[in-house]
Parts: structure tokens; sequence; C-alpha cells
């Protein structure tokens, strides 16, 4: 990363909703928008892509250029659209050379460019197919090939893989991943799927209701979530609350005990997998056991998730054998174990 | 639903009105003279009717394909203060009787009209009572249909496409050009037909603006209504069959072409 090549604050007011997101990306990297329907990921890429317009207070400079006030056709912005709208009348070659044709190529040299990318993301041999010919991951890839054969110093893509099917989609992503990493300008990717987001980029912006709460690497993310949503998309609970040593007081006079030691505000962590259930109040090692109601069962993977009320909810993986000896109906009392060597404990940065 | 189980009090109304619409024409295939059919057909009268009619109502559809479509695309694409009040103004023409519009269009652009005087002092135009004038009466009918149905299609069709036009560097008016007319194409051959349907049959507007002059102005229907006035009933069917043979095998033939989905 030499340097940063975007750098906006894509500030949009929309009735009651308002967007505001400050956004740099560097030459060569590729940053995941991720957030729950309705956060803004979209209106942010709209609004990068000049398709719907910045407030005033909104920026967007582009290596070193103003685009804030730029119409859409005059950036050098390239977008891939969750339903890739190739144009139906044309066929995946001409979809190709369109971009190129409106940059002042002759057909020759447009088409000449086409064919180049078609064979890119290998679709030689479906040049003539018009788009209701194509299967989905056939019009991902003439999608793709139509936003970079301008040449975009930045490529958004907008839920890229959401229209297709599990396996194709399988595929599609490793494919992606290549094109991107060959992408010298700068990608910014919109997704709700946290798996897109991590294989996709190299680093994550978290929006929520118009707003960042929180950006890093995976690791970190991943590690260290700072808002419910981030840790149920990392398969984590989450509580805040107020650390004093070993003890961080979550809920109204209710204290998790974790290894780690902070102070003030502060989150604590743990795995759904962390969570052992009992039907009566066990002894023993587990710092952390609370009394609870069984409100809901679901499968999950090989598992289930069990969500549970108390002081606090919280979510717990158990095995079918475990279940079957534990009667899971809703309602249900029992008793949880959280180990406190299983939690994790860390300061509210944001404080 | 298989025919026999369709309800009695929808399948009764629905026969009736087919048979509504058929028997007239079964009227006027059971009083052709068809001994002298051809005859009749290539009478001078009945030729130059019938070329001025396919004349005037091609010339009347490309002019409200050139006008009508950009108007259906600033009422379906642009917002501006007015918008539906110019709407209404374009549906006007339709309920308006056409004799009444005849009318309208003299005191507009007849000779000492609105406008058609300073045409007439400017540069010696005059409309009404030629075969322009035919055109413009046809084109003043039919309008609003081909208006209405391609407004129709633009806002059916995604305006998504425009903006995958725009981020590759599309500006609007090859946008238009390259995405959005290829993409109503379908609508706007449908709102054609049926300009072009409408400007054959014009009758009333034609006759008050431009007047009912044999090879200027007289077109099949007006050709039809004069056999018809003189007591030439034979003569009078001899046209409305020309008319309804040219316009449906026309129609047919669109319709193959154009007007299935593509």
């Amino acid at each position: 990363m030499t340097g940063v090549l975007l750098d906006a604050r894509l500030a949009v007011r929309r009735g009651t909703f308002q967007l505001d997101v400050e956004l740099r990306i560097g030459r060569g990297e590729t940053v995941a928008l991720l957030g729950p329907n309705g956060a803004g990921k979209t209106t942010a890429l709209r609004a990068l892509a000049g398709l719907t317009p910045l407030s005033a207070d909104g920026r967007l400079l582009l290596d070193g250029r103003d685009l804030s006030r730029t119409p859409p056709e005059q950036r050098p912005i390239g977008v891939v659209f969750q339903d890739y709208l190739l144009f139906p009348h044309l066929s995946a070659r001409d979809n190709v050379a369109f971009g190129p044709r409106r940059h002042g190529r002759d057909r020759k040299a447009a088409h000449a460019v086409a064919d180049h990318w078609l064979d890119r993301v290998g679709l030689t041999e479906y040049a003539r197919r018009k788009p209701r010919n194509l299967s989905g991951g056939q019009a991902q890839r003439v999608a793709l090939a139509r936003a970079l054969a301008v040449d975009p110093t930045l490529l958004l893509l907008d839920e890229p893989l959401a229209a297709l099917d599990a396996r194709t989609r399988l595929e599609t992503r490793g494919e992606l991943r290549r094109h991107l990493s060959a992408h010298p300008g700068a990608t910014l990717l919109v997704t709700h799927d946290p798996l897109d987001a991590l294989v996709l980029a190299d680093r994550l912006v978290i929006v929520e209701q118009g707003r960042v709460v929180q950006e890093g690497d995976a690791a970190t993310i991943t590690a260290r979530p700072r808002t419910d949503y981030v840790a149920r998309l990392v398969g984590l609970n989450l509580f805040r609350g107020h650390g004093d040593g070993h003890a961080v007081t979550v809920a109204d006079g209710f204290t998790l005990t974790s290894t780690d030691t902070v102070h003030g505000d502060a989150f604590v962590a743990f795995p759904p997998s962390a969570v052992a259930l009992h039907p009566h109040q066990p002894d023993g090692s587990p710092r952390n056991t609370w009394p609870a109601v069984l409100a809901d069962v679901q499968h999950h993977g090989d598992n289930l998730r069990v969500r549970l009320d108390g002081p606090i909810s919280v979510a717990a993986d158990i095995t079918p054998a475990a279940a079957a000896q534990l009667d899971l109906v809703p309602g249900r009392q029992l008793w949880v174990a959280v180990k406190a060597t299983e939690t994790r404990a860390y300061p509210d940065g944001s404080q | 639903m298989k025919p026999g189980r369709v309800p009695v009090p929808l399948l009764v109304p629905a026969v009736l009105g087919l048979i509504f619409l058929i028997l007239p024409l079964v009227g006027l295939l059971a009083r052709t003279p068809w001994g002298s059919l051809l005859d009749r057909l290539t009478e001078p009268g009945v030729v130059a009717a019938l070329r001025l009619s396919l004349l005037t109502s091609t010339l009347a559809t490309v002019l409200c394909l050139v006008l009508g479509v950009p108007l259906a695309w600033l009422l379906a694409r642009v917002e501006f203060p007015g918008r539906r009040l110019v709407r209404a103004l374009i549906t006007v023409p339709l309920v308006l009787p056409p004799v009444v519009g005849g009318i309208a269009l003299l005191l507009a652009l007849g000779r000492r009209g609105l406008v058609g005087q300073w045409l007439d002092s400017t540069f010696g135009i005059t409309l009404p009572f030629t075969t322009a004038g035919v055109v413009i009466a046809e084109s003043f009918v039919a309008l609003p249909f081909l208006v209405i149905a391609v407004e129709g299609a633009l806002r059916g069709a995604d305006s998504r496409y425009e903006e995958a036009a725009a981020t590759l560097g599309s500006g609007r008016w090859t946008t238009f050009t390259h995405v959005t007319l290829p993409l109503v194409a379908p609508g706007i051959a449908a709102g054609a037909v049926l300009c072009w349907a409408r400007a054959l049959g014009e009758f009333g507007a034609t006759i008050t603006f431009a007047g009912n002059y044999p090879g200027v102005t007289q077109t099949m229907p007006l050709a039809v209504y004069q056999t018809m006035e003189s007591g030439d009933l034979e003569g009078a069917v001899v046209l409305s069959l020309i008319l309804l043979v040219v316009s449906v095998a026309i129609l047919a033939g669109l319709r193959d072409r154009w007007l299935t989905a593509p």
C-alpha cells in the first residue's frame, strides 16, 4: 500500500436517514464495507459512483482530484452492480466494449479491449451471447470485465456474489479474489456476508445506521468485536460493561469474571461453544454460573444453537448428545456455566 | 382454467361482446359486390385516396415519433414543476371530439389563426386544405396514443441500466440513444402502430381542418363518407373493405415483426 488513493467523507441525507462515513483506501487495497441491511452500504457506494449526491459537508478525493460534484460519467470509477445490470440488448462483448467506446475508442479498439477482458475472465467463447443466455456466474464475470475495461481508479462492487447459488458462489469468490488482487487501483466491496468480506478484503469497515462502528483487519475484528452486530457476525457473545480487575459488571449487578484484566469501560466476549448448560446448579471450577430460561433452539452446523434469557442473553452451542440429556423445550430452567479462561475482556477504546 | 369451467355470468357477456365486434365486419363482407370488385379497385379515385391515406398516416407517425418520444422521455425521466398538468394536457386530444380538434387547429394554424397568420405572412406557408394539413390533423389526434404508450414503456424499463451506463462514462444523450431507446424499442413500436392506425382512420379533424379535395386531402375515410353520401352504397362498401384489408394486413405484419417481446 503506497499512500492513500481514495479519501472520502460520504455524507448523505435522505429524509430521516443520515449517512456519514469516512473512508480511506490505498492503492491496490481492497476494503469491505460490511453491515446489516439498511445500514447505508449501498447509499455509500452510490455516493462514491455519483449516483446519489453528497451533501455539502461530504468530500470525495480520488488520486488527488476532487470529485465531490463530478457527474458519474466523468468519474474514473467502475461499478459491478448487485444484479449486474448487463445491457440485455447487447452481447457480452458489446457490453464490455460499451465503456471503452464511451471513452473515445473506435469500434475496433473497443472490441479489442473487450476481447482482452473476456479472455481474462475466461469467457472468450461466450463473447457473442446475450446476457439472458449466460449463467449467473458468467454474467457476474462479464459485469466485472465491463467495470474493469475502463481502467477505473476505484472499483466498486455491490454484493457481487449475493445473486449466485452456493456452489457457484464458492468458485466465483476465489476467482474474484484473484482479479481484485490484480487490480492496481483501489477496491471497495459492499457486502453483508462476512465470509465474502474476510476472503476478498484486506481491511473491513463496519457500518451500522449510517456510521462506522469498527474498522480494522479481519483478525482484530474477529477477536475484539465492538457491537452486537459484529459479535454475531463473528459468532461471539458480547457484553459491554464496567471492568474492575478480573470482574466486569455487564448488567445491573451481574458480573462476569475473566482471566484478562481490565479497568473502566470494557467488553467481555466468549464463543457460544464456551457456554455449558446444566440441569442443576454446577459446582467446581467455572467462575461464571447463573440460572437461565431457554428461549429458542436452532440447528447450527452439526450442533444446536440455544438462546437463553436470564440476567444476560447468551447463545450456546451444544452437541445433539448433550441436548438429548437436557430436554430442550422453550421455557425450561437451566444453569449456564462459562469458564473464566474462555472469556476475553478488553477495554472499550471508543470512550 | 379449462373453457368448460368459465362462470356463465362471465362467459355470456364475453361472447356477446365478441359477436358485437365481429357482426358489422360480417355485414360488410356479406354486402361486398365480389363480381365487380376488381374493376372498382382500380378506379383512379380509389387508388389516389388509398395512396394519400397511406402517405399521410405514415408521415403523421414519423412526426409523432420525432416529437412524441422525447416528450414521453421528459415526462418519464425528468421531474419538473407542472409535470402532472402537462400529462393531463396531453390526454385532452384523446377525449376531444376530432371535429372540435379540427376547429381548434383552424383557429391556431388557419390562415387567420394564432400562429397560422404569422406562418402565412412570414414564410408564405398555408396549412389548411393541403396535404400537409392532413398530416397535421392526423398527428394532432394520434400523438397522445404514442406519448402514453412510450411513457408507459419508459416507466416500466429499469432506469438503473441508465445509471450503469453513466458509470461506464456515457453522457445522458448517448445513454438515451444506446441504452434507453433499445430497451424500450418494443414499447415504441407498439405506440407507433397504435398511432398509425389512429391516423389512418382519422376523419373529423381532417375534414374540418384540411377539407375534402380528391387527390389532395381526400383520404380513404373521407372517400368512404362522400361515396356513401352520393348514394353509392356499393362503392362505399368496396372502399371500406379496402381500408379494412390494408389496416389488418399491416397490423398483422408488424405484430409478427415488432410487437412480440424480444
